[in-house]
């Protein structure tokens, strides 16, 4: 589905990846870790190209991600994205945020783009919220929505980029719970994420990236029961200490 | 103090003032405004499109209007724009397009520069984010300027927007250099006629005052209203 190979990325001189290569097959999830500056959320970037990449070739459903004749808007359309920071627009109702892309960008109508939000509000559990305001709602909520509105795209994959980091303590949970339901349901998922409660619930392989370069790609259980680096090793070790 | 003075004649010119005057003034302020903005907006997305041959002619547009003084584009356009109308439509002879035609045109272009550098503030007070989040809903850039970003830039800038358009309003005095009758214009034949010049130049301030300061009232409250819900 996902298939990156041999990318790398440079900020003016500073190579941000290096020489990055992995696979997504449909229905895997696979979360990506690392420490931060590791460029994980740069990678995930790349893979929808929001983030130009310089060397190396991503395609996403037999679709060229780097190559100039490849319609970006359209690509990205059947590739969710949730971010750090949310990301609603802040200037738009729930619903609204809900059915904006689906009447705009695959033009659907009205009715059916407000049907298809108000199943996926219910979903993520925030029905009764439809007709307020991003900022009337708490971090996990607008969380929540975000899923949903990348959903309602009817997307072929989902990205996450840290998709609870910027969230209190008591919000995660609600919001990787809809994560694993989505994951459970099949959902092709690349995850960056700390969670790593989360990634070995439901993740089917780890990817560790340290200083731009992928150190370690295996299934969950070897990751965490015999990591073959030291780099991975020590990482481990130290969020896993608590 | 007043008792030399005659303010009938306030009363006896309102018609004038008013039906003639004010109406034309209104009605520059709301067209050069809705023209300078989104002339405006575009100017300020040329800005900042980071492509070169679009930014630095904006860029240039911009600062050359900033640097001249008002009353000098009014004149300079009422005498150029005909040669210009000449010389887009290949006519023999310049074209006269009127004393209204010139100063909207006038006002528009010059409004415009003072709009986009508003308007480009506004577009970077949007988080850069939003512009991913958009994308990665498949918008293109046109699609993400006019649904996403530029809606939270003038509900960001409408403040400061309004504020101009008050200013734009007072300025539209200055066509009194082409003879027009706006509502200063005429104030200032009445006064003339009559001799009344203390009478009616002293109207006529109260009157921009109250609507000023009225309008600026209003923004004020507008401003709460139409604040996004952070």
């Amino acid at each position: 589905m996902i298939t990156l190979s041999h990318v790398s990325k440079w900020y003016q001189t500073f190579q941000v990846l290096k020489d990055c290569s992995t696979e997504i097959a449909k229905g895997e999830v696979v979360v990506v870790c690392g420490p931060s500056g590791s460029g994980k959320s740069t990678l995930i970037k790349c893979v929808n190209g929001l983030e130009p990449f310089q060397q190396g070739t991503i395609t996403v459903a037999e679709t060229s991600v780097g190559d100039r004749r490849t319609n970006l808007p359209k690509l990205r359309a059947r590739i969710g994205m949730v971010f750090q920071h949310f990301e609603l627009f802040p200037h738009l109702s729930v619903m609204r945020n809900l059915v904006l892309a689906q009447i705009k960008v695959l033009g659907r109508s009205n009715e059916e783009s407000e049907q298809r939000g108000m199943r996926l509000l219910n979903r993520v559990g925030l029905r009764e919220h439809a007709s307020k305001f991003p900022g009337q709602l708490s971090g996990g909520q607008q969380q929540r929505v975000a899923i949903a509105r990348a959903l309602a795209m009817d997307p072929i994959a989902m990205l996450f980029d840290e998709p609870t980091s910027a969230l209190d303590p008591e919000m995660i949970n609600e919001v990787l719970d809809v994560m694993v339901a989505l994951a459970k349901d099949g959902m092709t998922m690349m995850v960056v994420t700390h969670e790593m409660g989360f990634a070995r619930k439901v993740a089917h392989r780890v990817v560790f990236m340290d200083e731009g370069r992928i150190i370690e790609d295996a299934p969950t259980a070897d990751f965490f029961d015999k990591p073959r680096s030291d780099r991975a090793q020590t990482f481990l070790s130290k969020i896993l200490q608590h | 103090m007043f008792s030399n003075f005659d303010f009938d004649v306030i009363i006896r010119s309102l018609p004038y003032l008013f039906y003639d005057g004010m109406t034309f003034t209104l009605t520059l302020t709301a067209l050069a405004t809705i023209g300078g903005i989104i002339f405006g907006t575009l100017l300020a997305l040329m800005r900042l499109s980071g492509l070169a041959p679009l930014s630095l002619p904006a860029a240039g547009y911009v600062n050359l209007m900033r640097s001249v003084p008002l009353v000098l584009m009014i004149f300079w356009f009422y005498f150029l724009v005909p040669f210009i109308g000449q010389w887009i439509t290949g006519a023999s002879r310049p074209i006269q397009v009127g004393a209204f035609m010139s100063s909207l045109v006038t006002f528009t272009l010059f409004e415009a520069a003072y709009f986009s550098e508003i308007m480009r503030a506004g577009i970077q007070s949007v988080a850069r984010g939003q512009v991913g989040a958009a994308q990665a809903l498949g918008m293109t850039y046109v699609q993400t300027m006019s649904y996403i970003v530029l809606p939270q830039a003038f509900r960001n800038m409408m403040p400061v927007l309004l504020t101009q358009t008050i200013i734009l309003f007072q300025d539209t005095s200055l066509v009194y250099v082409l003879s027009i009758t706006d509502f200063l214009g005429a104030a200032s034949k009445i006064a003339q006629r009559d001799g009344r010049l203390v009478e009616m130049y002293l109207f006529a301030a109260v009157v921009y005052f109250i609507i000023s300061f009225a309008a600026s009232l209003l923004v004020r409250r507008l401003q709460s209203r139409i604040a996004i819900i952070r």
